[in-house]
């Protein structure tokens, strides 16, 4: 396909998919994720860039026959080792052995939550959290330096890029407030249901790419200014490390959350959710910012 | 060969890798790069949430009287490394932009042309290349 916005749509309903077969294959908080970020966010940020470097791609002069040859012998090689894979669904599967029955049979316990996948986020496994984070953190960095947090000048008020279209204001003047208690209730149930941090700080910047589409670029800018999203970003981070920080500084180790409270069990929850909300606002202000700063740029000539 | 076909998980995961390692090494357009990257990542998402699944299990969220549950640990990896994933792939786009930019194009030959031209000596860099169309 020559035309690259159509490949950005494909891609979309290539990632809702996905989402649609992760709930299959029981994986409800990931299905959750990939339906706010592929779908939706990663559309989004296509999109803009496309707009910035053009629709339509070139015909390619190369002749595809040798990438085909390098593929399919990769291919092969691969379906060869797959042969002696576990098969789909084996519960005798190595994977099912070793770290994953301590996470079943002590969560509840050691925890008291249900979410046996927000324990591990953010609790046994916190320190690989707040690496991604800090992942996270980085690359919205890198954006900024490449593009400028407030490159593309002052917002326009009321100029969106759609044109009129008072159907779809109505209707999304109706969904927001939603989206973003949606987004609220993602954050603060993640301990119970499906939900944290990562998706509550995506589904809430949607939200908010949302209204500055429809209603106007640079609106959005008026509630939630760019120049606080670095600094949001870094509170974010601010939060999960500090709360780190406060369990050494109290002869612990590094994340152990049960000096935060009287009951270890108190002070786990009370970890789980400051760490969540840390994360939240972290993703929250670096999936923004990098909209922002995407969206804000204007085609150079 | 009903051994075999409990493999599908695993085949529809290397067609899927192999199409995005197709898209990445035969395309020229920097941003359809980019898309078969993600594609790519798409891929080992699945292969990760497919290693997780248990045949009657259900999502890692404790009920009463179910003991079989899905495999938490890929799920926990997965979901950090899809929201990583669209962080670099915004990284990637920038870095595409600021190349549209700086070289007028966002197709790999046309890159590699004006870059050719600019080490040559002789000639002088063109700084102002051809614009492409709206």
């Amino acid at each position: 396909m020559r035309d690259l916005f159509a490949v950005a749509m494909m891609f979309g309903i290539y990632s809702l998919l996905t989402a649609a077969l992760f709930m299959d294959l029981d994986a409800a908080d990931v299905a959750f994720t990939e339906a706010a970020v592929g779908a939706g966010v990663t559309t989004i940020l296509l999109l803009s860039s496309l707009r910035l470097t053009g629709r339509w791609e070139r015909r390619p002069k190369h002749s595809p026959l040798l990438p085909l040859l390098v593929v399919g012998v990769t291919g092969a090689a691969l379906v060869y080792g797959t042969l002696d894979m576990p098969h789909l669904g084996d519960p005798q599967a190595p994977v099912h052995q070793h770290v994953a029955p301590h996470y079943i049979e002590n969560a509840p316990q050691e925890m008291g939550i249900p979410n046996i996948v927000t324990a591990v986020l953010a609790s046994y496994r916190g320190f690989d959290t707040l690496g991604e984070t800090l992942v996270i953190f980085t690359a919205g960095l890198s954006v900024f330096l490449l593009l400028g947090s407030r490159a593309g000048g002052r917002p326009r008020p009321g100029k969106t890029a759609i044109g009129e279209q008072p159907v779809l204001r109505l209707v999304v003047k109706v969904l927001i407030p939603f989206i973003l208690l949606f987004a609220l209730y993602v954050q603060l149930h993640g301990e119970y249901g499906a939900g944290g941090g990562f998706q509550a700080g995506v589904i809430f910047a949607t939200g908010m790419v949302l209204y500055d589409l429809v209603f106007g670029e640079g609106d959005a800018r008026l509630v939630v200014p760019a120049r606080w999203l670095p600094r949001l970003a870094a509170f974010g981070i601010l939060v999960y490390g500090s709360v780190g920080l406060y369990a050494l500084l109290h002869g612990r180790p590094f994340l152990d959350y049960t000096v935060l409270a009287e009951d270890p069990m108190v002070g786990r929850h009370l970890g789980i959710l400051l760490v969540e909300l840390g994360i939240g606002i972290c993703v929250f202000a670096v999936v923004l910012s990098i909209f922002y700063a995407l969206s804000g740029r204007r085609r150079q000539p | 060969m009903s051994n075999v076909s409990d493999l599908f998980n695993y085949w529809v995961v290397v067609f899927l890798m192999m199409a995005g390692f197709y898209v990445v090494i035969a395309q020229g357009n920097l941003i359809k790069k980019l898309i078969g990257l993600s594609l790519f990542q798409a891929s080992v998402f699945i292969f990760y949430i497919s290693l997780g699944f248990v045949e009657g299990g259900i999502a890692p969220i404790l009920e009463e009287g179910v003991s079989n549950y899905a495999n938490p640990l890929p799920h926990v990896l997965i979901l950090t490394a899809i929201v990583v994933s669209v962080a670099t792939t915004a990284v990637g786009l920038a870095l595409a932009v600021r190349i549209h930019e700086a070289y007028g194009s966002i197709e790999e030959d046309d890159i590699q042309t004006l870059d050719l031209e600019a080490d040559d000596p002789d000639e002088a860099p063109s700084d102002k290349p051809e614009d492409s169309p709206r």
